[in-house]
C-alpha cells in the first residue's frame, strides 16, 4: 500500500470517527426528544459509514455486515420506532436536564481529554489508526454515560445507552480481526434491549402518565 | 505416602457424600465412623513411618481446581507430624463416636459432615498452593460449622454457629490477603514460588500480621477466641473433641507453615509479638476457664490457654530464629510441637469424658453433678488422667512439653536484644501462673463433678457409658501415659520437623530413652519413667504402710459435710465457691465479675439465690466497638439503597472516571 494512499485511508477513517464523536456532542445539547432521536440517527449513520470504510480499508468483507446492521437497525428501525413511540405517547415537550447544557458540554470535553490521555500512551506500539479510533470510541462511550445521567427522561436515557453502544461498535470495527460474532451479538442484544425498553415505556406511561422519571422516583418513595 | 493420603481424603469425601443415602441411622453411623476410624488409623501409622524414615519431601500435581492453576500437594516433615496428630486423635474419637452418636439429638445431621471435616483437616496439611490451602481450610470450616449446627433447634446453638461462621470467614479473608501479599506481583500462588520470592520487609510484616490474625482466629488466640467457648459446647461431644483437639492444631500448622517456611527471614519483633499473644492467651484463657461452671465451656476456655502455650513456644522459636540461634529455636519449636500432640490427646480425652458424663446425666453444669466416681469409676479414672495431664503434672505428657517450653524460656539470656531478654522471663512468669491456675481449674472440674455427693437425681442415677466410649477414653489415657513416661517417642517424630525447618534439632537421647536431655552439656534432664515409678510406688507403699501399721478399724462418715452432718448435698463445696477467691482477686477488674445475692423478704418461702455475672473483655473492648462502628457505617450508607436510577448511574460513572484518572496519572 503506497504511503499517500495510507495517509488518505487514515484521514478518512479519522474523519468518520470524529463525525461519530461530534454526533455525541450534538446529542448532549438537545432539549427536545425529536432532536435527540435525530442526533442519534445521525450518529448511527456516521457509524455505519465508518464501519463500511473500515471494511474497505482492512479488506474485511464481514465488516460490511456490521455496517449493514448499523444502517438497518440503528438508522432506520430504532429511530422510526422511537419517533412512533413519541407520537403515540404524545410527548413533544422539552426534556428536563439534570445537568445544565453548558456544564454537560464542558464535562464532555473533559471526558474526551481523559479518553485521549488514557488511550494514546497505553497503545503506544499499535497502528495510529487503531489508537485514534480507540480514543474516540472511549470518548463516545463516556459521553453516552454522561447523556444517561444528564437527562431525566426515560427515552433520552435509552438513546444515551444506545449511543454508548455505538462507541463499543466503533471500537470493535477499528480493531483488526475482531470476529463478526462479537458485533452480531452486540447488535442483537441491543435489539432485544430496545424491545424491552419499548415495553417498559408503555407500561410506565400507562401507570404514571409521563415518562419523566422524576414522577416515577417520587412514586417509589426514593430520595433525591 | 502422599498418594495414599490423597486417596484417604478422597475416600472420606466420598463417605460424606454417600452418608445421607445409607438407609437407617445405625447403619450410617457404623459405616461412617468405622471407615473414618480405619482411614485415620492407616494414615496415622503411615505418617509416623514417614517421619521415622525421613527423606526428601514428596510432591504431586493434580489437574483439578482453577483452570490455570493445578492443585499442588506436598508432604514434608511438618505435614507428616500434623498428620500424625490429626489422624491419631481422629481415629480414637471415631471409636468414641460409635457409642456417643446414638445419644445425639439428630445423628443424621452429624454423619455426613464428619468425614468431610476430617478430609478438610488432612487436606490443609498437604496443600502446597494458596488456592488448595484456602479451599481445604474452608472445607474444614464449613463442615465443622455444619457439625456445630447439628443441634440447631436451640437458640444458643444458632448464635454460636453464627459467631463461628463470622470468625471463620474473617480468618479465611485474612489468610487470603496474606497469600495475596506473599504471591507478589507475579501472582504465583504455589508455595514453592512463595519460598523463592524475596518479599520486601514491610510487605513481609504485613503478611505476618495477616497470617497471625487468620490462623489465630481459627486457633482461638486471645482476643479472637470468642467463637470457641460458644461453638465447642454447642457441638456434639466427639465433634468438640475434634474441633478443640484437631482443628485448632491445623490452624497452628498454618501458622508454623507460613512463619517458618514461606515467609523467609523473620524480624525480631515478630517473635516477641507472637510470644506476648501466647502468654496473654494462656493466662486469660485459664482464668476464664476457672470461673466457669459449665464443664464444656470450661474445657473450651482451657483450649484457649493451651493454644496460648503452644503459640508462646512458636513465638519463642521465631525469636530465636531471628536472633540466629537455631539450636534454641529448635528446642522451642519441639516444645510447641510436643504440646500440640499432648493437648490434642488430653483435650480430646477430656471432651470425650465430658461427653460420657453428658450421656450419663444429661448435665454439663458442674453444680448439678457430684459423686460420679462411685457410679462411673472408669470414666472418673480416665477423666482424672486427662486432668492431671492438662495440669502439667508429671509423669503425664502435659508436663514434658511445658517443661521443655520452660527450658527454652530459661535460655532467653542468649538473646542479644534487650527487649526480648527482659520480656521472655515475664512471659515465663505468666506461663507459670497459667500452669498453676490450670491445676486449680482441673482440681475443681474433677472434684466437683466426680467427688463428694451427687447434687441431683441425674447424677445419682448415672451409669458407666457403653464399651466403645470407655475404650476410647482408655486409649487416650494410655497415650497420655506413654508419651509422659517415654517422651522420646514424641520427640523422635517432632525432631525431624525442627531439623528441616530450622536446620538444627535437639540433642535428644543423650542417655537413651530413659532420660530427656535438651541441652548437649546435660545441664538439665528429666525422666518420665522414673517419675512414673516413683509416683506409683511411693503413694502405694505409703498406703500399704498405713494399712499395715495403722489402726485396723475403719470409720465411714459423711462426705464433704464440713463437719456439719446435713442430709442435703447442697451444703457441699461447689464450683462457684471453689473459684470464689480467684474470682475476687482477678475477676473483678479483668472480667468485671459481679456477685449478687437475691434475698427474699422475711415471710417469703422461696430460697435465696446467688448469681455471678462475668464479662469476657474481648467482647467489651473489641467486638462490641467493632459492631457499633459497623452499625454506624451501615446506617450512614443505607441511603444508597434508596437512590434513583440516575444517581446509581452517576455513582458508577464517577467511579469509572476516577479509576480512569488514576490510570492516567499513574502511567
Amino acid at each position: 500500500m503506497p504511503a499517500a494512499a495510507n495517509h488518505f485511508y487514515y484521514d478518512v477513517a479519522h474523519l468518520l470517527g470524529a463525525l461519530v464523536l461530534l454526533c455525541s456532542f450534538v446529542l448532549i445539547y438537545q432539549r427536545r426528544l425529536t432532536g435527540i432521536i435525530n442526533a442519534f440517527t445521525m450518529q448511527s449513520l456516521a457509524l455505519a459509514l465508518a464501519a463500511a470504510w473500515q471494511a474497505f480499508v482492512q479488506d474485511a468483507p464481514h465488516l460490511f455486515v456490521t455496517a449493514g446492521i448499523a444502517l438497518l437497525f440503528k438508522t432506520v428501525t430504532v429511530p422510526v420506532a422511537l419517533h412512533w413511540i413519541v407520537r403515540r405517547l404524545a410527548i413533544h415537550e422539552t426534556v428536563e436536564n439534570a445537568l445544565g447544557i453548558g456544564l454537560s458540554l464542558l464535562s464532555g470535553v473533559g471526558l474526551v481529554a481523559l479518553a485521549v490521555l488514557l488511550v494514546l500512551p497505553v497503545t503506544g506500539s499499535t497502528a495510529a489508526l487503531t489508537r485514534e479510533t480507540l480514543a474516540m470510541a472511549l470518548s463516545i462511550l463516556l459521553l453516552g454515560l454522561l447523556i444517561m445521567i444528564a437527562r431525566r427522561n426515560a427515552i433520552a436515557q435509552v438513546v444515551g445507552f444506545m449511543s454508548l453502544e455505538n462507541g463499543l461498535v466503533l471500537a470493535a470495527v477499528g480493531v483488526k480481526g475482531m470476529p463478526l460474532v462479537v458485533e452480531m451479538s452486540v447488535a442483537f442484544s441491543l435489539l432485544v434491549a430496545f424491545i424491552l425498553f419499548g415495553l417498559f415505556f408503555f407500561r410506565i406511561r400507562e401507570r404514571f402518565d409521563t415518562l419523566d422519571l422524576q414522577f416515577v422516583e417520587s412514586f417509589r418513595g426514593e430520595r433525591r | 505416602m502422599l498418594s495414599l493420603v490423597l486417596l484417604g481424603v478422597a475416600l472420606l469425601l466420598l463417605l460424606g457424600a454417600l452418608a445421607p443415602f445409607v438407609g437407617g441411622e445405625a447403619a450410617a453411623r457404623r459405616i461412617v465412623y468405622g471407615a473414618s476410624l480405619a482411614i485415620s488409623a492407616v494414615l496415622a501409622v503411615l505418617a509416623i513411618a514417614r517421619l521415622l524414615e525421613g527423606g526428601p519431601p514428596a510432591s504431586a500435581v493434580l489437574p483439578i481446581g482453577l483452570p490455570w492453576l493445578d492443585a499442588h500437594f506436598r508432604l514434608d516433615e511438618l505435614s507428616a507430624y500434623f498428620l500424625v496428630v490429626v489422624n491419631l486423635v481422629a481415629a480414637i474419637v471415631s471409636i468414641f463416636a460409635f457409642g456417643y452418636a446414638s445419644h445425639d439429638v439428630e445423628p443424621a445431621r452429624v454423619t455426613p459432615p464428619y468425614p468431610v471435616f476430617l478430609a478438610g483437616c488432612n487436606l490443609v496439611l498437604i496443600a502446597d498452593d494458596a488456592f488448595m490451602f484456602l479451599l481445604s481450610w474452608e472445607f474444614m470450616s464449613l463442615s465443622s460449622w455444619l457439625l456445630v449446627m447439628a443441634n440447631h433447634r436451640q437458640p444458643e446453638t444458632r448464635r454460636a454457629a453464627f459467631v463461628y461462621l463470622v470468625m471463620a470467614a474473617f480468618g479465611t479473608l485474612m489468610l487470603l490477603f496474606a497469600f495475596g501479599v506473599l504471591a507478589g506481583p507475579a501472582g504465583d500462588y504455589d508455595f514453592d514460588s512463595m519460598r523463592e520470592a524475596k518479599v520486601k520487609p514491610l510487605l513481609a510484616s504485613a503478611a505476618f500480621v495477616l497470617v497471625l490474625l487468620g490462623t489465630g482466629s481459627k486457633a482461638g488466640l486471645v482476643p479472637l477466641h470468642v467463637w470457641l467457648p460458644l461453638a465447642h459446647p454447642a457441638a456434639p461431644s466427639h465433634v468438640s473433641a475434634l474441633m478443640s483437639g484437631v482443628m485448632t492444631k491445623v490452624a497452628l500448622y498454618g501458622m508454623i507453615r507460613v512463619l517458618f517456611d514461606l515467609l523467609g527471614e523473620p524480624a525480631w519483633w515478630w517473635g516477641g509479638l507472637v510470644l506476648l499473644l501466647g502468654a496473654v492467651s494462656a493466662v486469660i484463657g485459664v482464668l476464664y476457664a476457672l470461673l466457669q461452671r459449665d464443664l464444656k465451656v470450661m474445657l473450651a476456655y482451657s483450649t484457649v490457654e493451651n493454644v496460648g502455650i503452644i503459640v508462646l513456644g512458636i513465638g519463642l522459636a521465631l525469636a530465636f530464629k531471628a536472633s540466629r540461634l537455631p539450636d534454641l529455636a529448635a528446642l522451642a519449636l519441639v516444645a510447641a510441637l510436643l504440646h500440640v500432640m499432648n493437648h490434642a490427646l488430653f483435650k480430646s480425652l477430656l471432651f470425650c469424658g465430658a461427653g460420657a458424663v453428658l450421656v450419663a446425666t444429661g448435665q454439663r453444669d458442674l453444680e448439678k453433678l457430684g459423686g460420679l466416681i462411685r457410679r462411673m469409676p472408669l470414666t472418673a479414672l480416665f477423666f482424672l488422667v486427662g486432668c492431671l495431664a492438662l495440669s502439667g503434672l508429671p509423669p503425664l505428657n502435659g508436663f514434658v512439653s511445658e517443661w521443655l517450653t520452660f527450658q527454652a524460656i530459661f535460655s532467653s539470656t542468649a538473646f542479644s536484644n534487650e527487649l526480648l531478654r527482659l520480656g521472655v522471663p515475664v512471659a515465663g512468669a505468666l506461663l507459670a501462673l497459667s500452669a498453676a491456675l490450670a491445676a486449680a481449674c482441673f482440681i475443681k472440674a474433677f472434684g466437683i463433678a466426680f467427688l463428694g455427693r451427687p447434687r441431683g437425681a441425674a447424677a445419682a442415677a448415672a451409669l458407666e457409658p457403653e464399651g466403645a466410649m470407655t475404650a476410647a477414653l482408655a486409649l487416650f489415657s494410655f497415650a497420655c501415659l506413654v508419651l509422659g513416661a517415654f517422651p522420646g517417642f514424641a520427640i523422635l517424630i517432632a525432631d525431624p520437623v525442627a531439623r528441616t525447618l530450622l536446620g538444627d534439632g535437639l540433642p535428644v537421647n543423650v542417655g537413651g530413652f530413659l532420660w530427656l536431655t535438651p541441652f548437649p552439656d546435660g545441664a538439665t534432664s528429666y525422666s518420665g519413667l522414673i517419675v512414673l515409678v516413683l509416683v506409683l510406688s511411693v503413694p502405694l507403699s505409703i498406703v500399704w504402710l498405713v494399712q499395715r501399721l495403722g489402726v485396723r478399724q475403719q470409720r465411714r462418715s459423711h462426705l464433704w459435710d464440713c463437719g456439719f452432718p446435713d442430709p442435703s448435698p447442697a451444703t457441699q463445696y461447689t464450683a462457684s465457691s471453689f473459684s470464689q477467691p480467684i474470682r475476687r482477686v482477678f475477676g473483678t477488674v479483668l472480667f468485671r465479675a459481679r456477685e449478687s445475692v437475691d434475698m427474699p423478704p422475711p415471710g417469703d418461702m422461696r430460697p435465696a439465690r446467688f448469681a455471678v455475672t462475668l464479662v469476657d473483655p474481648a467482647w467489651d473492648w473489641l467486638f462490641q466497638p467493632i459492631g457499633r462502628i459497623v452499625g454506624y457505617v451501615t446506617q450512614r450508607i443505607n441511603i444508597l439503597q434508596f437512590m434513583t436510577i440516575r444517581r446509581y448511574l452517576s455513582l458508577m460513572f464517577t467511579a469509572l472516571v476516577i479509576l480512569l484518572l488514576v490510570v492516567v496519572v499513574n502511567q
